[in-house]
């Protein structure tokens, strides 16, 4: 992935099961991108994809880190989380595919739609796994084409 | 047309502070899972749904959505109110089912 420098640079530490903060960081994303001037609709693209990957690591990991970074070409998100990792990736990023226990399911998780909404609002997605240890999400936004959707 | 009007024609009761009912609304979605809502709803949408937790909010600030509508007279718990009056998140709730909700909703945006 292209590696510019960066002109703002932030990092952000997840908790798993922390529901009551879950969302906080696509917010606080959101709300620092809107300051910029970038164009709305690339800031709901990452605070979308922000959202999904944060929600992933409180559902299914036991902690994670999430380091945001923006570049006067693009954005950068990456998301290292330590949890049990995901066995099967092409599986994982299947619309419907999901492990989501019957409590995720009653507070509205669990569509399978989150890694495939994810790689929709992305220019770039990389995800790679390593089972029983962990996760890497890297997503990628450009500032200066249009790109994606 | 305004959330002010959608609330009157339904009879919507609202759970949050009343700022922002001048909003327009100029769509809506009917669902309980959140990546599909947020794959699926688009700014401006009110969205009907049976979900209480407070994530609903996080959503509808994500999306930009114009308030939610809460069906089957179910009751957010405190967390979801405040944090719905700290983002200024419009609830509103209803006794009717998300069915009858929808198809209400729909013939007041579409007409007839
Ligand atoms: N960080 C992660 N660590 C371990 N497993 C993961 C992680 N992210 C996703 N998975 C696995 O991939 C599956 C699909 O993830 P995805 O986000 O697409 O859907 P979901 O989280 O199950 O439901 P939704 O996002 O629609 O609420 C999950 O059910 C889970 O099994
Ligand atoms: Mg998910």
């Amino acid at each position: 992935m292209i590696e510019n420098e960066a002109v703002l640079a932030q990092q952000f530490e997840i908790q798993g099961r922390d529901f009551n903060h879950a969302g906080n960081i696509s917010t606080t994303i959101k709300e620092i991108l809107q300051e910029t001037g970038i164009p709305p609709s690339i800031i709901i693209r990452t605070a979308i994809a922000t959202y999904e990957a944060e929600m992933n690591v409180v559902m299914y990991a036991d902690k994670g880190t999430l380091y945001f970074s923006l570049a006067p070409d693009s954005i950068r998100i990456k998301i290292d989380d330590r949890g049990t990792g995901i066995k099967n990736i092409s599986l994982a990023m299947k619309e419907g595919y999901s492990t989501a226990t019957n409590e995720y399911r009653e507070m509205g998780f669990g569509a399978g739609m989150g890694l495939p909404n994810i790689k929709k609002n992305a220019d770039k997605f990389k995800i790679s796994s390593c089972p029983g240890k962990g996760t890497t999400l890297e997503i990628l936004f450009f500032l200066n084409n249009s790109e994606g959707q | 047309m305004n959330l002010k009007k959608i609330k009157k024609e339904l009879d919507l009761k609202i759970l949050s502070s009343e700022e922002g009912l001048d909003k327009e609304v100029s769509g809506a979605y009917t669902s309980d899972l959140l990546s599909d809502v947020i794959a699926n709803s688009k700014k401006n949408f009110l969205w009907i749904t049976l979900q209480i937790h407070l994530n609903i909010v996080a959503v509808a600030q994500l999306k930009e959505l114009a308030g939610i509508i809460i069906v089957n007279s179910r009751e957010p718990d405190s967390d979801t109110l405040k944090k719905a009056e700290k983002e200024k998140c419009l609830l509103f709730s209803t006794e009717k089912t998300a069915f009858e909700i929808s198809g209400k909703l729909y013939q007041l945006l579409k007409g007839k």
